[in-house]
């Protein structure tokens, strides 16, 4: 109850003084003294009450949008018949979920069902607030190697991800068209195409380097398929990556506003026409569609050496967790609901539908036969990496550390070697 | 409370029936007294006292995420500040938020008078145009600052097609992607949005201020800069002394523009201590080191106001 209000307390960066005004009176110090106990009782922080039926699941996740909202809500129904129980589903907006988290953890409120980013599970792991798969009784195998380490902390699955993505290069079919262009295959090809695509308004390439974990993100891929490992991240096998997207930016051929641009915005630039080729995930694809006279095609970010080199695409995914509640019968009820929720037939058709790719392998067929393509997201997803298989919970001061590189370089404040050392103090 | 009590009731118990009705009105008169101050106090203490109380806590403890859930928050001593003051970021987000600070109170202040002279005479259309200044101040700040970074856009803002389209830039100028050019361009947004603040509160002292002083200065000689000098500049300081206190509580912990607009980036440019005690407490989660930082804010904080209220002080004993 405490910490709650605590939280509210801690995170405003810096409030005004209090107004030196009149001095205050002894008395009124007095006063103050034998009222603190009352303020210390009315302070006390409401409590939001757990559903009272037992038969009722509280559900806490970040889909707000469609088609994801119905998508999700329609499996977690499906889920919840089967085993016979209700869901009370709240969606939150996606960079509050933490702070909600935080919040119903010091309350005591934690949901029965909790959906997280991938890169997060493990620090919410580690706090205790999650049960293992292995108590709750929800299968965990036949999961990719990424799917499996993004959701395992200290040796136990605590949380899976139904369906995974990652981000590859959209391109505009007829510009590359009318440039004589071939989607590019390697790093050289990639400068190449970008510097024939750009004309008037129009840059080579689109791509998010902004100063969040977005921009981390997408530098991922090309850190690394070069080689680079996030344990010591200035190296020059990094550097190659970042000068990779600093030249294009240097070149003239992306615009500076990388360092600004979200994700969305880099989607609103390539469907503005002022971009030929951008980086991107398959979660853009259902707005893609809705454009007219819009042809795209998408094939794997390029790699600085195909012949000895694979692409390596980093995990992107949501995944679902068991909160430890304390009420041992919900939390198996909730384990019941997930292990429904994760079935076959659920996990086909939510990937389908969301455009994203089962995390089990062996359901990449019949969900390529249904949407035939996202063949090279399948491909990528495969092998991709999860951002915390390596560092665990310390992987934020790390993804904050490559981001501030990403900014150095492409704002032409240092190379990417430089970057990267400077960056690494942050670490 | 209790000596006064203690105090009071000898006198109740000896004195005559006659002399008792002035002591029970006094003890009336205190106990009101402590009600109506009662709810203050009362108020002061839940929402200002014990959060600053908890703030100051939190900078001395390792509280992070799993704080939250098992309430265990371990003494830190003073890990957190040597943390944070060692940092790199630290020294960027230190210069950039004096520059900040200054660069908005400089630029809010001398637009805001000049406003505020402005519309102290009366012309056609004057009253409507006065409140046409209040607008920078009625729009939320995250509806401002996604409008000013769509205006501010390198390729597709407003600006920069004005500036093309005029001829008098040959491409875009990076407002806000340009390491160089970015803390300029908050400011500047900053500005504007202060603006009506400082026109606001030094109109209404200038409305303060007798016209006999004017008449009286003009007989002597003193019209325009003259009178401005020797008579509206000694008259308006009190005004100005608050305007330009509460100017720089106000922008010392401006948060929401900065990350609407860049975010603290490119590169930190625009990397504030209130941006940074922001990204600590809610991105890395490090509350710890977040409230450290807002700490150092606050004090800076309490010194302006502190020397402030001193240099008012001198101002009002002359």
């Amino acid at each position: 109850m405490q910490h709650r209000c605590a939280s509210t307390a801690g995170g405003t960066p810096g409030r005004a003084p209090a107004w030196p005004g009149r001095p205050v009176s002894r008395r009124a110090v007095t006063t103050a003294g034998l009222l603190a106990p009352l303020a210390a009782l009315l302070a006390g922080c409401g409590s939001e009450g757990p559903g009272t039926s037992p038969r009722t699941l509280r559900v806490l996740d970040t889909y707000t949008n469609d088609p994801d909202r119905t998508v999700i809500g329609a499996a977690l129904d499906a889920a919840a018949a089967k085993v016979g129980v209700t869901l009370e589903r709240v969606s939150v907006a996606g960079d509050s979920l933490i702070q909600r988290v935080l919040q119903q953890g010091s309350s005591g409120t934690l949901p029965d069902i909790l959906m997280l980013d991938n890169p997060d599970l493990q620090q919410i792991a580690a706090t205790t607030a999650l049960r293992p798969f292995d108590e709750v009784g929800v299968p965990t195998d036949g999961y990719t190697d990424g799917v499996a380490s993004a959701g395992t902390y200290d040796g136990r699955v605590y949380g899976l991800a139904p369906t995974v993505n990652t981000i590859a290069l959209f391109y505009d079919v007829r510009a590359l068209d009318e440039a004589g262009v071939a989607p590019p295959t390697t790093w050289a090809e990639l400068r190449e195409a970008a510097s024939a695509l750009t004309r008037g308004s129009r840059y080579g390439l689109a791509f998010c380097g902004n100063s969040t974990y977005e921009g981390t993100w997408q530098y991922l891929p090309f850190f690394w398929s070069n080689g680079a490992d996030e344990r010591d991240i200035a190296t020059p096998e990094a550097a190659a990556g970042l000068d990779l997207l600093a030249g294009t930016v240097a070149d003239g051929h992306a615009s500076t506003s990388v360092l600004n641009w979200s994700q969305a915005d880099v989607k609103d630039q390539f469907v503005a026409g002022r971009a030929a080729m951008m980086v991107n995930g398959p979660w853009q694809i259902p707005e893609l569609e809705t454009i007219e006279g819009l042809e795209y095609d998408v094939v794997t970010l390029p790699v600085r050496d195909p012949v000895t080199q694979r692409p390596v695409a980093p995990l992107g995914g949501e995944v679902w967790t068991v909160p430890a509640t304390g009420d041992r019968a919900k939390e198996r009820l909730a384990g019941r609901v997930l292990a429904e929720f994760l079935s076959d037939e659920s996990l086909v058709s939510m990937a389908a539908e969301r455009s994203t790719v089962p995390g089990r392998p062996a359901l990449i067929e019949p969900f390529l036969e249904r949407r035939p393509e996202m063949a090279a997201f399948a491909d990528l997803v495969r092998g991709a990496r999860a951002r915390t298989a390596e560092l665990g919970a310390e992987w934020p001061a790390t993804a904050t550390a490559l981001y501030t590189a990403v900014q150095l370089a492409v704002s032409g404040q240092a190379t990417g070697l430089d970057a990267l050392e400077e960056a690494q103090e942050y670490v | 409370m209790t000596t006064t009590i203690r105090a009071a009731s000898p006198a109740l118990a000896t004195a005559p029936p006659p002399a008792r009705r002035p002591g029970a009105r006094h003890r009336n008169r205190r106990l009101v007294t402590l009600l109506f101050l009662g709810p203050a106090v009362l108020y002061l203490l839940l929402f200002y006292g014990y959060p600053v109380v908890q703030n100051v806590v939190m900078g001395f403890q390792h509280y992070t995420i799993s704080t939250f859930f098992t309430g265990e928050a371990p003494w830190a001593g003073l890990d957190n500040y040597r943390e944070v003051v060692g940092s790199p970021l630290f020294r960027t987000a230190l210069l950039n938020t004096v520059l900040f600070t200054i660069g908005s109170i400089a630029g809010q202040f001398v637009l805001g008078l000049a406003v505020a002279l402005f519309f102290r005479r009366r012309f056609p259309l004057s009253g409507f145009l006065r409140s046409l200044i209040l607008l920078p101040w009625l729009i939320p700040l995250i509806a401002a600052s996604a409008v000013w970074k769509w205006i501010l856009d390198t390729e597709s803002g407003a600006l920069n097609r004005v500036l093309v389209g005029t001829g008098l830039v040959d491409t875009g100028v990076p407002w806000l992607s340009s390491t160089s050019l970015a803390l300029v361009t908050v400011i500047v947004v900053n500005v504007w949005i202060g603006i009506p603040f400082n026109a606001v509160i030094l109109h209404g002292g200038l409305q303060g201020i007798p016209d006999e002083l004017y008449e009286a200065g003009a007989l002597d000689g003193a019209t325009r800069w003259r009178a401005f000098r020797h008579i509206t500049w000694p008259m308006l300081r009190p005004v100005v002394t608050v305007v330009l206190v509460l100017g720089v509580v106000y922008t010392l912990k401006v948060l929401d523009i900065i990350l609407g607009l860049t975010g603290g980036g490119p590169a930190n440019a625009t990397q504030t201590l209130a941006t940074q005690s922001y990204q600590l407490s809610f991105a890395t989660f490090d509350f710890g080191q977040g409230a450290a930082v807002s700490n150092i804010l606050i004090v800076i904080s309490l010194i302006f106001a502190a020397v402030y209220l001193r240099l008012n002080r001198r101002a009002v004993d002359e």
